[in-house]
């Protein structure tokens, strides 16, 4: 039984409809990666997962049950096996480093503030933060904010985590100190769906590459065979636009 | 004109007066005070309304909707005395600084409940999401994340309201609340100059809001620097 199981899932926004069927089946442990142009319904996806942007039809299974995204309960239950990660890193403004990771784990899970600050430290440690706890997300560059964000996205120790193009606001000269972040994750058992536009990237860490274009995946591979063989005319002429630049 | 008023100063200062003046101000302040205090606890309470997105809320929402955009169009002066002729018949023998509160409180609860929504519309939606993905509920999100961010953009138009508002319960004096425009008036009566008397009113004016809207400077500076 796969982990995660997308079947079918469309998204409407207003009358123009950015998921169009999508299914998708991941492993415990597996990296998905989901590239593709802009605007074609890769972000969409990862938000319709989570809750935030709402499908019309289809349906989610994690570890075979089925989420009901009209429930407040199942939800909670989603939102407690899953975490995203956004572009814009969303951390609270009004609060530390060291705040941003406890929140969730005390104020949602009811862990205690010791527990959840030595884990919140640990995790700190593994994204290289550990100097900047008491800083606040305004002090940090958005390379570090990033890095504080995935940490915030891992202290509820979720099974699946999202990352949203997590690099795409970053100064170029960040962007490496965010991936090396994601590289350390890979392999720890954590399914993960990657958008992103770092091609190289995500030919390095996923297990599967999706090609996405106008809200549907129009092809769906290893990595390998997705940049070199790709069997899809559309994959061939994404692949090939990035390769020109 | 000066001989006359030179004249009657010292019998204008005495001891009487002065106290006289400034129990008045102490009811122009504590109506201003105490008035829009409660209507910020009130306002806030129908801005969180507001946002709220239950089904079961709604009747509310659309009251608090209506609350608001009537009362921001009702006059002051129109507000006193509909208090008065609601609250006389129902509790005799409230006095008349109470039906003036709770008409300071009445508007000011429907301005302050838009300062605090456009404040709380302030914080970023991105905000909004990283709570929700975390799966913070809706008055954690409120309490944690989002009133924290926005006192810097209420606190600065609701003190200033509330500055603005000492001079506005000068209208409470035709109900016959003795606030500091009543005093000036009866000063005059009693024989003084019109100079000395409202001249008196002024000054406790200026004493009773400049200090305030200078707090709200500080309060405002020192929100900007946070």
């Amino acid at each position: 039984m796969p982990h995660l199981e997308i079947r079918n899932l469309c998204s409407a926004y207003g009358a123009s409809e950015v998921l169009q069927e999508v299914s998708l089946a991941a492993d415990q442990g597996e990296v998905i990666g989901l590239i593709g142009p802009s605007g074609s319904g890769k972000s969409t996806l990862l938000r319709a997962l989570i809750g935030l942007t709402p499908a019309s039809q289809g349906e989610v299974l994690i570890a075979g049950e089925r989420v009901d995204y009209r429930s407040r309960k199942s939800l909670r239950a989603l939102r407690n096996r899953m975490s995203i990660v956004f572009q814009e890193y969303n951390l609270f403004q009004n609060m530390t480093t060291l705040r941003n990771l406890t929140l969730a784990p005390i104020k949602v899970k009811k862990r205690s503030r010791r527990e959840a600050e030595r884990e919140a430290l640990a995790l700190l440690e593994k994204v290289g933060m550990t100097d900047k706890r008491d800083a606040y997300p305004e002090e940090l560059s958005g390379g570090q904010q990033q890095r504080v964000a995935i940490a915030r996205a891992l202290a509820t120790h979720p099974e699946i985590l999202l990352l949203d193009e997590v690099t795409a606001a970053l100064d170029p000269e960040r962007v490496s100190e965010v991936l090396a972040t994601i590289r350390t994750l890979t392999g720890e058992g954590i399914t993960m769906l990657i958008v992103s536009h770092e091609m190289a990237f995500v030919r390095e860490v996923s297990t599967q590459v999706a090609v996405m274009d106008q809200g549907s995946i129009v092809e769906i591979g290893p990595p390998e065979r997705i940049f070199d063989r790709p069997r899809q005319a559309r994959t061939r002429e994404f692949v090939a636009s990035i390769l020109k630049h | 004109m000066l001989d006359a008023l030179l004249e009657q100063a010292p019998a204008f200062f005495n001891r009487y007066n002065l106290i006289f003046l400034l129990e008045a101000m102490g009811r122009t302040l504590a109506m201003t005070l105490i008035g829009c205090s409660l209507g910020f606890a009130f306002g806030l309470l129908l801005a969180v309304l507001r946002r709220s997105r239950s089904a079961l809320l709604l009747p509310l929402r659309a009251a608090a909707i209506a609350y608001v955009e009537t009362f921001r169009r009702i006059p002051f002066l129109v507000i006193l005395f509909i208090v008065m002729f609601v609250i006389e018949p129902l509790m005799p023998g409230t006095s008349l600084l109470g039906i003036a509160t709770v008409s300071v409180c009445l508007l000011s609860t429907a301005f302050l409940s838009e300062i605090v929504r456009a404040g709380l519309e302030s914080v970023s939606a991105r905000q909004l999401e990283g709570a929700r993905a975390l799966n913070l509920g809706f008055l954690q999100t409120l309490i944690l994340v989002v009133l924290p961010q926005s006192w810097k953009v209420i606190l600065p138009p609701a003190a200033a309201f509330a500055v603005m508002f000492v001079k506005d319960t000068s209208l409470a004096s035709q109900l016959g609340v003795i606030e500091l425009t009543f005093a000036g008036k009866m000063l005059v009566n009693r024989g003084f100059s019109p100079v000395l008397g409202f001249g008196a009113v002024l000054i406790c004016y200026f004493l009773l809001s400049y200090p305030l809207s200078r707090a709200a400077a500080w309060l405002e500076k020192r929100l900007a620097a946070s």
